[in-house]
């Protein structure tokens, strides 16, 4: 086969034309790209490819179809005008407001995008469309090739229920359970019974874990029917149900397929997904711990025979549960390309989107199965925007401030669609990034995971960062003791971040005086200064006390050239390093050991925030005297905010649900306020009286109004009625009401940015 | 002379002359002990209980270890009356500890009112001790700062105290924008007292235990019966975020020393100067109403992120506050669209006048972001004179001679484009981003007059809005130097701060300008 490979200097030439700031992080993407970056160039496939999705994924499709030499489309929404895939797409096409039922799943201004811009063939990535027939069928219809499996396949699998219909007929070892209509509890529980406890309840049309009920007994059955029949009717208008057996601590593992159009299809071995979080995969590895060659073959050949019962054709994951004994049963197949197929990328050499983009044209595929190798391991780690802290992650919204991958570590893919600057929003999911790392054995994986996640800088939203360095260090993910509790049995109080060991806590302590003292010394040197200082010798030896949490300690610090020794606790620990205060990133090495820190922030009062083994922690670095006056400062009692009502974000107050005189009880809503297309009920924290309106004469009677035009106009409260101004915590001068006992503040300023005024 | 003294007496009796030498030592020593713990430790103990420091422990942490030089330990009030004169009502150094010292090595000068002695309260020596060092920094060209907590006038003293107010008074009006002169008040500060703090260039407030007041709450309440605390009468609270009159208020007594320390960091570092900044390029966004926060902004271009603001709660539809480039101190006036649009009004005028005359002053050059949709129409406004405290903002931009850069950065409508730093008003540099818009007002506004009646309003704003909503109108008429990528405003801000350091302006000769108060 005549191999060509893309000249790393036209493919920078590529991006230097459509996006000149993006081009040194793609080209290092390529150089470190894990999958084949070779392909056949006599091998004509597509002139066009519209991607119909958004973030990394768009992104990644994107870079297969420029190593083809493919022109690519991008369909974006309104605020994603600038995002990343948008700009690294040869055209972008708008489809639509931000609501992804509005724009990313408007299945009509897609097909317009598509005829527009002449797109001959669509790739949908995964989530959106991807799965969805109708989408299939409209293609189809017009001539545009999907880039994934016939419509046929996608309806077989999309349906849990006929999905394990097939795959019973194609021997494929399927959960003991029923699936159909249930119509009562009682029958529910019969089949439960017939099945044996625990069983498992959920919709049958609901994908993923969405709406997934555990019953351990028959009243617990009663009660899972109940729920999941209900949103079975409500979310999915199917009322079917499945009940099947459910097993205890499972693994969750799945086959990577690949079928083309010619009967053809082989297994490009599995993907370990056991690490989840509210049945959402966090980390992934390639290939799995647990899986002996005898049982990746088992499992290998049955994911193929199901393959071909549904003529499958293009790439698609089969997934299964496998037990304790290694037992493994069918649990559902995903007729796209999944989020993690980065790892099996890894660890095969083959470009799976390259591979679909073939099949769907029509080829037959390269390889045989006795090709398809195992070589080393990959590990994925998916980097969210959410805060760990709670519940393992609870989405969190913001803006980039700052934002670097640590693609300059080798055996590093970073698939990410998001740049520095760019916003996490409320409309898509949070993901960041899929932070991959391979190594020619699991330990070499992990090692380089280790560096990748204390290399990664993101500033401006809570990610769980903290959560995925735990658990590629926690002893038994090491060694492979893993199911898909393991979250839950590892922390079941919750995540909490690292836990600092006498010697760790040591070494922050450490580098925390230390920077503080470079800051300090730093401090000293200044432009412009005409008059000759003072101070004939540096000082190089300081006492200096650190906070962290509760427990105070004292430091004795000596500096020699970069090289602090620190004497806390007993111990002694050297720190030195580049000390570059403009770096979010600080190199350090302690004890002779390199450690990766980042300085999160850094503040005249002392306060240092270091992330360090992933977690972030305060401390507050004093000199000796400041932390002796500072015994002498007063604890100051947090405000009592239970008799003020603020707004949570800024918005428009659309009602005000008391009149002067009313009485509110706890809970009670005292207004609303439209923010972000939602409404939010403001309401009471104790019981007050809404104060008659007692405004001095001689205002004008507008301002006694509590209607949204009131805040609709606001004025700078405080010039013409200076009893009318207060100011929240915040500082920011609020519109309120005064109640009894009870002030009521709504942030009012912030929607003069709907004022045009000049 | 000085030869021969020693010699008479060691003739005349040379015991006598030693004894009385001992004496006079023992008596130099037991006067600095006694200056040195002030009004005693049982006043020092309750200073500490009000979580307060003694103006020694201040000044201590304030400057850097072992730096304090003193002056005037020895000094003691000369009032005779109502029993001032006995022994027990005479404290060396009176109350108030002066002297120079220095902050990661910068010469400044400083006093510290001591509440232990007679409440803090000035007397003529008082006043005497601070008006010494004050004119030391003037000749030196050192800064001064206050720590002021004082009760107020030395009442046995009588008008000799009030003397010693206006004494300081004229320093300070003197010291103006020859030497900065910073105030932190870390206890009372009433009656006539405020108006020091009020002259210099930046008052600091410690919260809850700092008052700024001219009369007190009993007073108040004898006069016009309205109850009102000390803290919502005078507190930081009130003058960081309603009257204005703070610029910055602290926790307490050591996190305020160590951000006054830190205020004084204009210094050298290593933020690469070239350093592209990729998350400006989507920070503003699409549609022209849709706030962001100037401060993403401010933080991403300035060295290491660092951004002394001041003025953080009042007026917030402006910020002001020093930040470096490249090492370079620089003073930065951004409108805050996510603020009230970021519309000038009359508060936000005349803190960002303020601001831009303390850095002409003292050369430090103005790096102004304009993202401003006009002066804020309504009664309020024009009865409270927004043409006149609007004015202050333009006379102090016109009338700067510091190196001036602007960057238009969204909107930049009416007289308020005119205003904030723009080329008319001798900007050295100006920048529009690509997401300027410089026009006389928004495109329904404008389309409203100039085709008033006309029905194809929509289509007339589409043409207003191809034609006006964006950089060229400006740019082709010369009125900014350039339309840059957002990425590149660090790059190019440090370029022309280079290049601009050795800019030299004068405005015509004259006794005083005459800024319309």
């Amino acid at each position: 086969m005549a191999a060509h490979s893309l000249s790393p200097s036209l493919y920078r030439l590529l991006f230097a034309v459509k996006y000149a700031s993006l081009h040194s992080r793609c080209c290092a993407v390529h150089k470190k790209a894990q999958y084949s970056t070779i392909y056949n160039p006599s091998e004509k496939t597509f002139e066009k490819i519209l991607i119909a999705n958004r973030g990394e994924i768009a992104c990644r499709v994107i870079k297969t179809c420029k190593k083809m030499g493919i022109k690519t489309v991008a369909v974006h929404s309104d605020v994603d005008s600038s995002a990343v895939h948008a700009k690294m797409a040869d055209e972008a096409v708008c489809v639509g407001p931000a609501p992804t039922s509005k724009s990313y799943l408007n299945m009509d201004a897609i097909m317009d995008a598509i005829r527009t811009t002449g797109a001959q063939a669509v790739h949908p990535g995964y989530g959106f469309l991807s799965e969805n027939k109708e989408f299939a069928k409209r293609l189809a219809a017009e001539g545009v090739t999907f880039i994934g499996p016939d419509t046929h396949a996608i309806q077989a699998m999309g349906d849990k229920i006929e999905s394990k219909l097939i795959a019973k007929a194609a021997k494929v070892n399927t959960i003991p359970g029923f699936d159909g209509v249930v119509k009562t509890a009682e029958e529910a529980v019969k089949i439960a019974q017939d099945i044996g406890y625990p069983v498992m309840i959920k919709a049958s049309a609901g994908g993923g874990g969405k709406g997934m009920r555990i019953a351990w007994n028959d009243e617990e059955t009663r009660e899972g029917f109940r729920f999941s029949s209900q949103e079975a009717a409500s979310s999915f208008g199917d009322d079917r149900l499945l009940i099947e057996k459910y097993i205890d601590n499972p693994r969750h593992i799945e086959i990577q397929v690949l079928a083309d159009k010619h009967g053809n299809a082989l297994w490009l071995n599995e993907r370990e997904c056991s690490i989840q979080r509210r049945n959402q995969k966090v980390v992934e590895e390639a290939p799995s711990t647990f899986l002996d060659s005898v049982t990746r073959q088992a499992m290998g050949e049955q994911a193929v025979q199901l393959a071909k019962a549904v003529q499958y054709s293009s790439a698609g994951t089969v997934e299964f549960l496998v037990d304790s004994k290694k037992n493994f049963y069918f649990l559902e197949m995903n007729t796209r390309l999944q989020v993690e197929h980065p790892i099996t990328e890894c660890i095969t050499g083959l470009d799976l989107v390259e591979q679909m983009i073939r099949v769907a044209k029509g080829y037959r595929l390269q390889h045989k199965q006795e090709d398809i190798p195992i070589n080393g391991w990959a590990i994925e780690s998916r980097v969210y925007a959410e805060d760990p802290y709670k519940s393992f992650g609870l989405p969190s919204i913001g803006r980039l401030s700052q934002y670097h991958e640590p693609l300059n570590l080798s055996n590093v893919r970073v698939d990410s669609g998001i740049q520095e600057g760019s916003d996490i929003s409320i409309y898509y999911d949070p993901m960041i990034s899929k932070l991959v790392t391979y190594g020619a054995t699991r330990s070499e994986a992990l090692a380089r995971m280790e560096d990748a996640l204390d290399n990664y800088v993101i500033r401006g939203v809570t990610h769980n960062i903290p959560l995925l360095r735990e658990i590629i260090t926690h002893p038994r993910f090491i060694s492979g003791d893993i199911s898909t509790n393991f979250l839950p049995e590892v922390y079941p109080d919750g995540f909490k971040g690292h836990q600092l060991e006498a010697d760790t806590r040591r070494e922050l302590l450490a580098s925390a005086a230390a920077l503080y003292i470079t800051a300090q010394l730093r401090s000293q040197r200044f432009l412009g200064e005409l008059r000759v200082s003072s101070s004939p010798v540096e000082c190089n030896h300081w006492e200096l006390c650190v906070e962290l949490g509760e427990q105070r300690h004292v430091l004795e610090i000596t500096k020699s050239g970069n090289v602090y020794t620190v004497e806390v606790d007993g111990g002694e620990v050297e720190v030195s390093g580049q000390w570059d205060l403009a770096s979010p990133l600080l190199p350090l090495t302690i004890n002779s050991t390199h450690k990766m820190l980042q300085c999160l922030s850094r503040d005249a009062s002392g306060n240092i925030v270091l992330q360090y083994l992933g977690t972030s922690f305060q401390v507050r670095v004093l000199s000796k005297l400041a932390a002796e006056l500072n015994s002498y400062m007063p604890e100051k009692v947090p405000e009592d905010t239970s008799s003020i009502l603020r707004s949570p974000m800024p918005g428009t107050m659309v009602a005000v649900s008391v009149k002067p005189g009313d009485t509110v009880a706890e809970g009670q809503e005292i207004c609303v306020i439209e923010a972000m297309k939602m409404q939010n009920s403001l309401t009471a924290v104790k019981q007050a009286k809404r104060r008659a309106a007692t405004y001095p004469a001689g205002v004008p009677r507008r301002t006694q109004r509590t209607t949204a035009h009131v805040i609709r106009a606001p004025r700078f409260a405080g010039e013409r009625n200076p009893r009318q101004a207060k100011t929240g915590e915040g500082g920011s001068l609020l519109y309120y009401m005064q109640f009894l006992g009870f002030r009521f503040q709504v942030d009012g300023f912030d929607n003069m940015v709907n004022l045009g005024c000049s | 002379f000085r030869g021969k003294l020693p010699q008479t007496s060691l003739l005349r009796d040379s015991r006598w002359y030693s004894v009385s030498h001992l004496s006079v030592k023992e008596r130099i020593d037991k006067k600095r002990k006694a200056a040195l713990i002030g009004g005693g430790q049982k006043r020092i103990d309750a200073q500490h209980k009000r979580g307060k420091l003694t103006a020694r422990e201040r000044v201590e942490l304030l400057l850097d270890p072992d730096s304090f030089v003193e002056t005037d330990m020895f000094v003691e009030h000369r009032c005779s009356d109502f029993g001032m004169e006995q022994d027990r009502n005479k404290f060396p150094g009176d109350s108030v500890v002066t002297g120079r010292g220095r902050i990661n090595g910068r010469l400044v000068y400083v006093f510290s009112q001591d509440f232990t002695v007679f409440g803090g309260s000035l007397s003529g020596a008082h006043a005497q001790k601070i008006c010494k060092i004050m004119d030391q920094a003037m000749t030196v060209g050192a800064p001064v700062i206050g720590l002021n907590d004082s009760g107020g006038a030395r009442i046995q003293e009588g008008v000799e105290s009030l003397a010693g107010y206006a004494d300081i008074f004229l320093r300070n009006v003197m010291a103006s924008g020859v030497v900065p002169q910073i105030s932190l008040i870390m206890g009372p500060c009433a009656g006539g007292a405020v108006y020091s703090p009020a002259l210099t260039d930046f008052t600091f407030m410690v919260k809850d235990t700092s008052y700024l007041f001219i009369t007190g709450p009993d007073v108040v309440k004898s006069v016009t019966n309205e109850d009102v605390t000390q803290e919502e009468l005078g507190g930081a609270k009130t003058h960081t975020s309603v009257s204005g009159v703070a610029h910055h208020a602290f926790e307490n007594d050591v996190e305020a020393l160590l951000n006054l320390r830190e205020f004084f960091n204009f210094l050298e570092c290593h933020d690469p100067s070239d350093r592209l900044v990729p998350s400006l390029d989507t920070i503003v966004p699409f549609e022209s109403t849709k706030a962001y926060d100037m401060l993403d902004i401010i933080q991403a271009i300035v060295d290491e992120r660092e951004f002394f603001e001041i003025m953080p709660n009042y007026a917030k539809n402006i910020v002001v506050g020093f930040a470096r480039m490249n090492g370079r101190t620089v003073g930065i006036v951004g409108n805050q669209p996510k603020v009230a649009s970021g519309c000038l009004d009359i508060n936000s005028s005349v803190k960002g006048a303020r601001f831009v005359r303390f850095c002409d002053a003292f050369n430090i050059p103005i790096i102004t972001f304009v993202d401003v949709p006009g002066f804020l129409p309504g009664t309020a406004q024009e009865y409270g004179g927004i043409i006149r405290h609007g004015a202050k903002l333009l006379f102090a931009f016109a009338e700067a001679t510091v190196p001036k850069i602007t960057i238009i950065t969204r909107k930049a409508y009416g007289g308020a484009y005119d205003v904030m730093s723009s080329k008319h008003l001798r900007g050295d540099v100006n920048y529009a981003w690509p997401s300027a818009e410089v026009a006389v007002m928004g495109a329904k506004g404008a389309v409203q007059i100039i085709f008033r009646g006309k029905d194809n309003q929509a289509e007339a704003e589409a043409e207003y809005v191809e034609k006006f909503a964006n950089p060229f109108p400006a740019a082709v008429r010369g009125f900014v130097d350039d339309i840059i990528e957002p990425s590149t405003t660090r790059r190019k801000i440090c370029r022309d701060l280079d290049v601009l350091a050795s800019k030299k302006q004068v405005n015509p000769w004259k006794k005083h300008a005459n800024i319309p108060l």
